[in-house]
């Protein structure tokens, strides 16, 4: 695993936040929360296609051998979306207001991150498995599944069409955490998938990418850190 | 006006529930019948009820902090402890037992055929989950810290299918720490009433 320093670390200088895997999407959803919160961090490249994720010292830190870890002096965290609550919450007073004005406003942006897990991310991780991994790995590709995934995609961007028409972001009309946690998987349907489509096809949806995708954390995530796949 | 929690019966809602009732906060049910599921079919219907639940009881938890348990920990640090094993529970526990519980619960009932290789695959990946628990609760009392919180709360209803119907027990059982810590999550007064006024329906 490489140490990256994103900054010279001076003697004595304060210790930053380490992000593991900055070159994949997860890593990403907590980069682009650290820098619209304005949070210093540093990187470690994790290199999947070596399985370094896999090896026993990443393994100590993140038990699952997966994507991403933070460690924060002797804190350590593990699962992007825990991550980015943690520094929501943590540093509510800096940067942008990720979590809502009210207990309700929350509670929708909770919604709104679970739906974004649960419903949301599994077909596309699918389809990035399919295709833009099994490739680099010999595995063969299973169309079956690729259509299946796009069809469950589909469905899912309908209900978000009609949420946006009458909502500004997911939650209300104010960026959240549940729209930040959207953008970096998002990506990748509008560049090497090749399915920019299912966002453009949609009148709210495409406003929505549009909006969320040119805010400078996100230009300032593709900048530092390009996407590897 | 209460909460109303809609299909008590199954293991999401029970979630919930059990949430509310940690929490001293009344609330009232809906019944909905898996099997008659309007227009969709029962995995519809229980992905439907569950997608949400978690995003429930954290919003419980948040607004009715200053009354019954404890369930967000008391430092953001531990609260964020809480978030990462909430997701673990989501990501690596929940979907192969979820599988389980459709494969040899729901598709008999259904005239469904279950499918004996995925069996396999989800109590593999269970089990590789379950002692990545047990490691971690030979060091801490419960998953977060040494507290009960929203994170072992979050096990109780879908692990219970493991002990009862599912005859998985021993998943639990093989392993010390995470018999140890089942018993003591199950044992809680809040999960027997659930259990009480709710009893599962499979």
């Amino acid at each position: 695993m490489n140490h990256k320093r994103r900054k010279k670390k001076q003697k004595g200088a304060k210790m930053v936040v380490k992000v593991y895997g900055p070159d994949y999407a997860s890593p990403k959803r907590v980069i682009l929360c650290l820098i619209e919160k304005e949070i210093d961090y540093e990187t470690v490249d994790v290199d999947l296609f070596k399985g370094e994720h896999m090896s026993p010292q990443y393994l100590k830190l993140q038990p699952f051998g997966v994507l991403p870890v933070i460690e924060d002096g002797d804190y350590k965290l593990y699962e992007s979306r825990a991550i980015i609550r943690y520094y929501a919450e943590k540093y509510r007073s800096q940067g942008s207001e990720l979590l809502g004005k009210t207990i309700e406003e929350r509670g929708l942006i909770e919604q709104w991150l679970d739906v974004e897990a649960h419903i949301f991310q599994p077909p596309l991780y699918d389809l990035v498995v399919q295709l833009l991994i099994n490739p680099k790995t010999g595995v063969a590709s299973d169309p079956k599944r690729i259509q299946e995934d796009e069809e469950k995609l589909t469905k899912t961007l309908d209900v978000y069409e009609e949420r946006l028409s009458v909502s500004k972001y997911l939650a209300s009309d104010t960026f959240s955490l549940a729209d930040l946690s959207h953008v970096p998987f998002s990506n990748y349907l509008m560049t090497t998938l090749k399915k920019e489509y299912l966002i453009r096809d949609r009148k709210n949806v495409s406003r929505w990418w549009d909006d969320i995708s040119s805010r400078p954390s996100w230009k300032k995530v593709l900048e530092l850190h390009p996407p590897v796949l």
